[in-house]
């Protein structure tokens, strides 16, 4: 089956680049993969998706992901203000970084689909020591779903950041283990 | 070997750029040709490539700058975009006209206006009489493997001319995607060095480019249209050629389950790779819909589109521009003048669709097949349709 993948995050929280990590280690498995982002021009702070395909067959399509099986949002402010869960398969499942638990969540925005959350912000903060969630939020994508190898991007991480890799590969871990995820109600 | 690795479409025709040794790089950068060209000027600076990176103030200096070279006997290299491309339109007729066998990138985008960035075929619909070689391409790994082609064809002596390498902007330039990346032995066996026809050398001074009176203009012309012509077989055979030594083949013009079509339907570039997916959808259900993948554009392959059409009844063909108060698609207005006076031609059905970066979807295709079946049923061909258009 073609997993779709929408990354939703603020311009500069590298949206972008955790799509294209997630496309690179599922392509180093052998896989198919695409990943890109909503094209146009750049903002900082902005609203952004970016989006990626991955799949055991080969992929022919370009066009921007309207139905995902997997949503991963980047920063808390964004539901509410963006209808993150747009499109999501029935049975998809999201992932959102916040402070607030399982329940407040679907109470709040009327969340249905599978569902998990972790703090990425206070990971990447206490483990990074800046608030860029990207790598913490694929740490919690790889725990509720196995759409690839860990250490397929955790190669990937130490490719990609040089001497910051470290930290990020300890965020990418850490979020393993303190992302809580509870089926669709 | 070549090695299977997840790129960006862009960085990976730059590195393809790089493997063919080209001596010269002039460009201005222009959205979303610009990965490309930033990834050029790092390959220089950092001493990877061994060539000049001239940086202009726009790119009719690019296309100025890429003659000098070319003519001076330097492989030249430069990639462009929508309003770049036409900022460059008077000289690309002087590239041609002089023979000058540059490679360029387009990552084919939208004209202003209203202002917009994103993709379709607007920008290089309208260079179609500038006496390139013009190829479409479908996805990054046909980018990059036409790309190196691209400087074996132009320097086939047989040819000597320009060509343009369209591949569409962001859905392919900037895509992540899995490709086989040549190696420098590969391309060194399929690339000799280049040995132009002539050059400028103060040693043996030349002039290039002198005043064509009116009673030699409509020589030279024809010479143009004669080698741009004629560049047909050289073309076959140098795909024939990079077959040989990287395993993919290319043909001018493609097919996709057309063999026993009832409609067809003809794509250029990137949206061919939904459309598969769209006609094997169809197919599942028993209709027999086909696709005619036009990768050539000039020299137009005339023979190819006859046999891949075979006897089809009905013919849609999706442009991704508009021209104007006239025939509104010019690739559907060339297929059907290239079919004009042929017995039993199918019935044309003009789509547009796409502009400015609007996706075109499966669903899109599905509505596209089902105005094919009708016309089929009918026998009257609709008025063109602007696909997605809403009310």
């Amino acid at each position: 089956m073609m997993h779709e993948i929408t990354f939703h995050g603020r311009g500069g929280q590298g949206a972008v680049t955790s799509a294209e990590l997630l496309a690179l280690a599922a392509i180093d498995e052998g896989k198919d993969a695409r990943s890109f982002p909503s094209f146009g021009p750049e903002r900082r702070g902005a609203p952004v998706r970016a989006f990626a395909r991955v799949s055991d067959q080969p992929i022919r399509d370009r066009t921007a992901v309207r139905t995902p099986s997997v949503v991963l949002v980047l920063d808390p402010s964004l539901p509410g203000l963006v209808k993150v869960d747009d499109g999501l398969r029935a049975d998809g499942l999201m992932i959102i970084n916040s402070t607030k638990s399982i329940a407040e969540l679907r109470k709040l925005f009327g969340f249905k689909s599978r569902l998990g959350v972790i703090d990425a912000n206070k990971v990447a903060r206490e483990v990074i020591g800046r608030v860029i969630t990207n790598t913490t939020m694929l740490g919690a994508l790889v725990a509720a779903l196995p759409l690839v190898k860990p250490e397929s991007i955790e190669k990937r991480l130490e490719e990609r950041f040089g001497r910051l890799a470290a930290k990020n590969i300890a965020a990418f871990r850490r979020a393993q283990q303190e992302c809580v995820v509870q089926d669709a109600v | 070997m070549e090695k299977r690795i997840g790129i960006e479409a862009s960085i990976a025709i730059a590195e393809a750029v790089g493997l063919c040794d080209a001596d010269v790089v002039a460009a201005y950068p222009i959205t979303p040709q610009t990965h490309i060209v930033e990834h050029l000027s790092e390959m220089v600076a950092d001493g990877h490539l061994d060539a000049a990176f001239v940086p202009v103030e726009s790119e009719h200096s690019a296309m100025s700058v890429c003659c000098g070279t070319s003519a001076a006997g330097a492989r030249t290299f430069t990639a462009t975009s929508s309003q770049g491309l036409a900022l460059m339109h008077e000289i690309l007729y002087i590239a041609s006209a002089l023979r000058l066998p540059i490679v360029m990138s387009v990552a084919n985008r939208a004209i202003s206006g209203p202002i917009n960035i994103w993709n379709d075929h607007s920008d290089v619909m309208v260079e179609r009489d500038v006496g390139w070689v013009q190829i479409f391409c479908e996805n990054g790994q046909e980018a990059v493997d036409l790309t190196i082609w691209a400087f074996r064809l132009a320097e086939d002596p047989r040819v000597s001319l320009p060509i343009m390498v369209n591949f569409d902007g962001f859905i392919v330039s900037h895509m992540v995607e899995p490709l086989f990346m040549p190696d420098r032995e590969m391309v060194k066996a399929f690339l000799p060095p280049f040995k132009p026809l002539q050059r400028l050398d103060i040693d043996n001074p030349i002039s290039m480019g002198p005043v064509g009176i009116p009673d030699i203009f409509t020589e030279a012309k024809q010479v143009q249209q004669h080698l741009l012509t004629q560049a047909y077989q050289p073309i076959v055979e140098t795909l024939g050629e990079f077959a040989k030594v990287f395993k993919r083949q290319y043909k001018p013009v493609e097919t996709y389950r057309g063999d026993d079509a009832d409609v067809l339907l003809l794509t250029m570039g990137a949206i061919g790779e939904t459309a598969m997916t769209a006609v094997d959808q169809r197919r599942a259900k028993g209709d027999k819909v086909g696709l005619v993948r036009l990768r050539l554009w000039r020299p137009f392959p005339f023979e190819d589109l006859f046999r891949a059409l075979g006897r089809i009844p009905v013919l849609g063909v999706i442009d991704r521009c508009i021209s104007f108060g006239g025939p509104v698609g010019p690739v559907a207005c060339e297929v059907k003048g290239a079919l004009y006076g042929r017995k039993d031609h199918p019935l044309v059905v003009e789509f547009v669709a796409g502009l400015g970066g609007r996706d075109v979807t499966v669903t899109d295709f599905d509505k596209m097949f089902d105005a094919l079946f009708e016309a089929k049923r009918s026998g009257k061909v609709p008025a063109p349709v602007l696909v997605g258009l809403r009310e």
